[in-house]
């Protein structure tokens, strides 16, 4: 058996998650992203390639067994509506509960800019999304969820986001686990990505950072406390460009806590009413986050945030200093763009960008050098005289931690995904030199098969079951692996193998038992087999020759 | 396996103290839930005692002392390995049984929901006792005067008449409650669990909770050991209102269904009009069997009569209470179900907007304020019209809207701060305490107790005339509800045939009211409490997954024409209740082409042709004499020096020569049985 895996999307780039794998027969799509830095064609997975890889398919529905998305950012989840209401499938798709729930809200945000302000054609309607999320089939954490009667799959907690999870799934023998984009450390609303040690013969995991390793986050977080402080006190304005959902809480709760402490005046707005219905859904969801916020929960809603109010679209000239959360993250358009445009010109105000840009938005831009000038398009132009912070606290986990997640898991293999080529190059060679393991990172639209280990059902008698057991006691070595595995262990210790002997009957389960029930089976004695000395058979002689000559005395 | 019934429900069909089980399969104890019986508590005096009124000479007037058949049982087992609880009720008892020293490694699984409303009620309990304890001080050593005298036998017979009693009058022991520190201690033993999560239990048992569909956090336990699969069924609800249903669709096709829902016992007077019905239902799917459809019986679990009833009960309340406050009277919910309480809070401020009432309503606990905003939270939890409600970004429960607009309030306490500021009369009041022994509700009960115009709900079951002895006379009107507690009589065989068991072990005190279906296709153990029934295996042998490497490697040896056989070398490893056998890290191959287990008569001529054609120079030796069936010598001289002795059972090879040895063995292998 084989594992087929078909990267459609974030092969050696960040974007449009989208790998497709095959398990015995079960064909599973694992996220449905789109890309934020295209605008043709090449912003969805080239989903066809799901037909022409399954003969005998004619529709999405046929040729895939379930869709699962790991978490609710456009680059996972983007194309799904597209998927479902303009390429038609129409079998199961499974995401988190806060996915669920936190998904319309950026589909339908994300849609509005694309239709609303770059006035391009829309990909899917609202009606589109409101009919794809019908079909979403909820699940919890831990949860094993079974497909059909061959697959299984569940959910893990990744930390990332709010609900975001990494997926583990298993057909046969066969398990895999596609980690979606996670985080190793806590944060101080969403607890480290946590999984059971399981057996696997594939991981695929997401390798943003696969070169960085950071340092303490109390410092990263400092500094950007600092700056915002900094700039407010100079009388600018601060503007941080978020997602909606996620790092504007995370950020949020950092900055209301710090405002309380410094007792500070000056108004933290959020741009639109989505991200304070965004908190609502947030106090609902409370147990997707970290044990710390759980734990305050029954005294205190810590969503309920002290220092912030809503932001008015007039409030844009006014002015005054201020904090300012709008969407989209990467100011790739919509109304974080309109404010930028506005404010970038000033050198008194901050813009704050996230860990990483995406290339083609205007973050990535700012980010890459010091431009003193941005080109929107051939006629417009901003000239950028405000200082810019680049956030250094990302929610993905770094190369450590996609390290320490490997050697834990200790997959037979291991394909990287959501990457950029020359790191992911890099973390190759480190996993395959110090875990062993062989390592690939497809681009996209390219397949990677990968062997599985294969197991045949038989059965085995009480008496073969009770006696290896009881060697295994004996030895001492095993028996705690064997009272309290959860897990393949002693694989690698100093053990001695169990002897049974293997029964083969005509249209009958192969069977197995010890010697003297297969003796007692067969209705026959043992006939035994010893080595002697050569010595010992001349005393064994000369003893029954004395013995003959006794008996022959009589 | 072996179960021995340890209690069935009392009052309240199972939702207040469900049944409790001790099973024991493949060399571990297992207690399925573990409950307390509070219908002791009504036998003591309210406090503080109050001689104006009430005739509280009968009740006993000290701390008093809880029973646990459930505990009483485990503490005599010896202890048990893990305890399993389907509900929140089914965990009460646990600090008991924890703070015992032979339980210290008893693993205890919960689910998350269950084990958090759980330990809130746990604490309720606590606080509630303290009252007892401040009022009469603290427990001296030694037992309380009360239990040698009199009062003890009367409270003993009391305890027998309220139903609760063994057949064999042998009432398990009275005990002191346990301490916050008990709670904690206990809730460190447990392990929290989702619906549908598989957790591995010593490696051999896979556990596995599902929703049961009576309230929030009730599982039914799927237990996957090596050779059986079982099911612990608990109360159960197809259609909640609240509650994720009952997901039976995972319960499909277990070998052995323990049944514990003892509901039906305890049907109201109500519903015995409908038993006719629920009878012709039986008769129905036993006259036609094969004609009923799997389908057919989905449908009749699927239908959703038995919530429609809930909710016309529960409307029934709220307009009782709506006429009540309407005379100016005050209404006391002393109801301990969760789920009906919300339903409540629900329904009432509907009834309340549309008749244009406006009084205020409390909920007076320790635990109301935590509960309560624990349910607006916990989504994955609830019934699926629920969780649309998340997806669509409203609140979960009625009453987040209540206590935005003012209408709802939440105290610890009658003296909390800002109690008596929000304090309105008439009010509706809930304050979870059947027994009405709880400090809110003697204060409330004594205050309203005189004035017909205001109502208290009880639930049915409950022995009102004792609990309400302290209060007498009273003139309050007095409503008596009865609740769905789990499955109807008229279900449990439908159920059946829609999950395909095996074998069924079914209460014996149900025979008569819930007779399974004749001719059924699976047999059924009837159990019943205080006996240990033994319950066959429905296999006897073990899965083993055998690795495909191990399996290519083996050297198979044809017996005859339908039977071959082949020695195995491999590790067995016990992973997640699934025994493997893998290849073992060193492979000396060199072992592996020796026989070890010869059998049959071996011919001694076809020995001395095998030698020879080896190559090797042998005879018979000189004093062979050649008899059948005594001792054969074959005597080689080359390649080494060499004696064979062949007798019926046995083969002795003398040499000092390995290679040589080795030869004569591997000849003597293929002239005879082996492997």
């Amino acid at each position: 058996m084989a594992i087929e895996c078909l990267v459609l999307g974030a092969g050696q780039e960040v974007g449009k998650s989208c790998v497709v794998v095959t398990i015995g027969g079960k064909r599973i799509m694992f996220d449905c992203g789109m890309h934020m830095g295209h605008h043709d064609c090449q912003r969805y997975p080239d989903f066809a390639r799901i037909l022409s890889a399954t003969p005998g398919a004619t529709d999405f529905t046929s040729a895939i067994s379930c869709v699962v998305i790991t978490h609710f950012h456009l680059d996972h989840i983007g194309a799904l509506p597209y998927f479902t209401e303009v390429c038609g499938y129409n079998g199961p798709v499974y995401m988190t509960y806060p996915t669920k729930a936190l998904a319309p809200l950026m589909l339908e945000d994300y849609r509005k800019v694309m239709v609303d302000h770059r006035g391009e054609e829309e990909q899917y309607s609202y009606e589109d999304i409101q009919r794809c999320m019908k079909k979403v089939i909820p699940v919890d954490l831990k949860q094993t969820i079974q497909v059909d009667r061959d697959l299984v799959i569940r959910a893990y907690y990744a930390g990332h986001v709010l609900g975001a999870a990494m997926i583990y799934a298993k057909v046969g023998d066969a398990a895999m686990v596609y980690t979606g984009d996670y985080n190793m450390t806590p944060d101080r609303h969403l607890g480290a990505a946590q999984i059971d040690r399981l057996k696997l013969d594939l991981l695929i995991t997401e390798s943003t950072y696969a070169k960085t390793v950071r340092d303490s986050k109390h410092a990263r977080e400092r500094e950007f406390l600092k700056a915002v402080h900094k700039c407010v006190s100079g009388g600018g304005k601060v503007l941080i460009p978020a997602f909606a959902l996620g790092r504007a809480q995370e950020l949020c709760i950092l900055l209301d806590d710090y405002w309380e402490r410094m007792n500070l005046k000056i108004p933290i707005y959020f741009s639109a009413g989505l991200t304070i219905q965004a908190n609502m859904y947030y106090k609902m969801l409370i147990g997707w986050t970290s044990q710390k916020i759980k734990d305050s929960y029954t005294v205190h809603n810590p969503f309920d945030f002290k220092h912030v109010c809503h932001f008015e679209r007039s409030f844009i000239n006014d002015p005054g200093p201020c904090v300012l959360f709008a969407t989209p993250g990467m100011i790739s358009g919509g109304f974080s763009l309109e404010v930028f445009k506005r404010w970038a010109p000033s050198e008194k105000n901050l813009v704050t960008l996230p860990g990483y840009c995406v290339a083609g938005t205007i973050g990535h831009k700012l980010m890459s050098g010091k431009p003193t000038k941005i080109d929107l398009d051939k006629d417009t132009h901003v000239d950028v005289r405000c200082q810019i912070h680049q956030l250094s606290f990302s929610p993905h986990t770094d190369s450590k931690g996609i390290m320490d997640l490997t050697e834990f898991l200790s997959p037979s293999h291991v394909i990287l995904v959501h990457g950029e080529k020359p790191q992911m190059a890099f973390l190759k060679d480190r996993i395959e030199s110090e875990l062993g393991m062989p390592c690939y990172y497809p681009a996209n639209n390219e397949t990677v098969s990968i062997p599985t280990t294969h197991y045949l059902k038989i059965n085995a008698t009480e008496k073969f079951i009770t006696s290896c057991t009881a060697a295994q006691a004996r030895d001492g070595l095993e028996k705690a692996n064997l009272l309290c595995g959860n897990h393949l262990s002693g694989v690698d210790g100093d053990v001695k193998a169990d002897e049974g002997i293997l029964l083969m009957e005509k249209s009958m389960a192969p069977k197995i038992l010890c010697e003297d029930e297969l003796l007692q089976l067969l209705g026959t004695e043992r006939h035994s087999v010893q080595f002697e000395s050569l010595l010992s058979s001349r005393v064994e002689e000369v003893q029954t020759t004395i013995v003959d000559d006794v008996v022959s005395e009589f | 396996m072996k179960l021995t019934c340890l209690a069935t429900p009392g009052s309240g069909g199972g939702y207040h103290a469900p049944a409790s089980h001790l099973l024991e399969l493949e060399g571990l104890r297992l207690l399925l839930d573990c409950p307390v019986d509070l219908s002791a508590l009504a036998a003591f005096a309210p406090v503080p005692l109050d001689a104006g009124s009430g005739d509280a000479g009968e009740l006993i007037c000290a701390v008093p002392y809880y029973r646990s058949p459930a505990v009483a049982a485990a503490a005599k087992a010896g202890g048990v390995d893990a305890v399993l609880v389907s509900s929140t009720t089914g965990m009460l008892g646990l600090p008991f049984l924890t703070r015992l020293p032979s339980f210290a490694n008893t693993k205890v699984y919960v689910t998350e929901v269950a084990s958090r409303i759980g330990k809130l009620m746990m604490e309720e309990l606590v606080e509630m006792h303290s009252q007892f304890v401040s009022f009469y001080g603290p427990d001296m050593d030694g037992i309380p005067k009360w239990m040698e005298g009199e009062k003890h036998s009367k409270l003993m017979s009391m305890l027998q008449k309220i139903g609760i009693e063994d057949e064999r009058n042998d009432l398990s022991p009275l005990m002191p409650l346990y301490s916050a520190a008990n709670i904690e201690e206990c809730m460190q033993k447990i392990q929290p669990i989702k619906y549908g999560q598989e957790v591995c239990f010593n490696g051999m048992l896979m556990l596995k909770a599902s929703s049961s569909g009576l309230e929030l956090g009730n599982c039914a336990w799927s237990l996957e050991g090596p050779r059986a699969s079982i099911t612990y069924l608990p109360n159960t609800v197809f259609v909640s209102a609240h509650a994720l249903d009952c997901d039976y669709n995972s319960l499909k096709e277990n070998d052995v269904i323990l049944f514990s829902d003892f509901s039906s016992l305890n049907v109201m007077d109500e519903d015995d009009e409908n038993l006719g019905e629920n009878a012709m239902l039986c008769d129905d799917s036993v006259s036609r069997d094969d004609g009923v459809g799997e389908d057919e019986n989905v449908q009749i679990l699927c239908k959703n009569d038995d919530i429609a009833e809930e909710i016309e009960r529960i409307s029934f309340i709220c307009s009782s209470i709506i006429d009540a406050i309407k005379s100016g009277g005050s209404v006391l919910v002393p109801i301990e179900r969760l789920g009906v309480i919300l339903l409540i809070l629900e329904l009432i401020s509907e009834t309340l907007h549309s008749f244009d009432v406006k009084v205020p309503i409390f909920i007076i606990s320790g635990a109301a304020e935590k509960m309560i905003a624990f349910t607006n939270a916990v989504p994955e939890w609830l019934c699926k019209p629920r969780q649309e409600k998340l997806f669509s970004g409203e609140a979960l429960f009625g009453h987040v809207e209540l206590l935005k607009e003012g209408k709802l309030f939440m105290f610890p306490h009658l003296y909390s701060k800002g109690m008596l500021a929000a304090w309105k009369e008439p009010c509706i009041v809930f304050c979870p305490d059947m027994s009405l022994r709880h400090g809110t509700v003697v204060h409330l009960l004594r205050r309203w107790h005189a004035d017909k115009r205001n109502l208290l709900i009880l639930e049915q079951g409950v022995d009102a005339e004792l609990a309400l002895k302290a209060f007498m006379p009273v003139s309050i009107q007095i409503l008596e509800c009865s609740f769905l507690s789990g499955i109807k009589a008229g279900k449990v065989n439908p159920l059946l045939t829609v999950l395909k068991p095996k074998l069924v072990l079914f209460p014996e005190e149900m025979k008569l009211r819930c007779p399974l279906k004749e001719g059924a296709p699976w047999p059924c153990l009837y159990y019943s409490k205080g006996k240990t029934i033994e319950v066959p295996n429905t296999r006897d042998e073990f899965e083993v997954r055998l690795a495909a490497n191990v399996a290519l490697g083996l050297q198979p040896r044809q017996l005859d024409g339908t039977v071959a056989v082949a020695r195995l070398r491999a590790k067995l490893h016990l992973s997640n209740g699934q025994y493997m056998l893998v290849a073992p890290k060193d492979q000396t191959d060199d072992q592996t082409k020796r026989l070890l287990l010869h059998w049959g008569a071996v011919d001694a001529g076809r020995v001395l042709l095998a030698l020879l054609e080896k190559g090797m120079s042998c005879a018979f030796s000189g004093d062979d004499v050649g008899l059948v069936g005594s001792e054969r010598s074959i005597l080689v001289t080359s390649p080494g020096d060499a004696l064979v002795k062949i007798t019926s059972e046995r083969t002795v090879i003398y040499c000092d020569d390995e290679g040589t040895s080795k030869q004569i063995y591997d000849a003597l292998g293929s002239v005879c049985n082996g492997i």
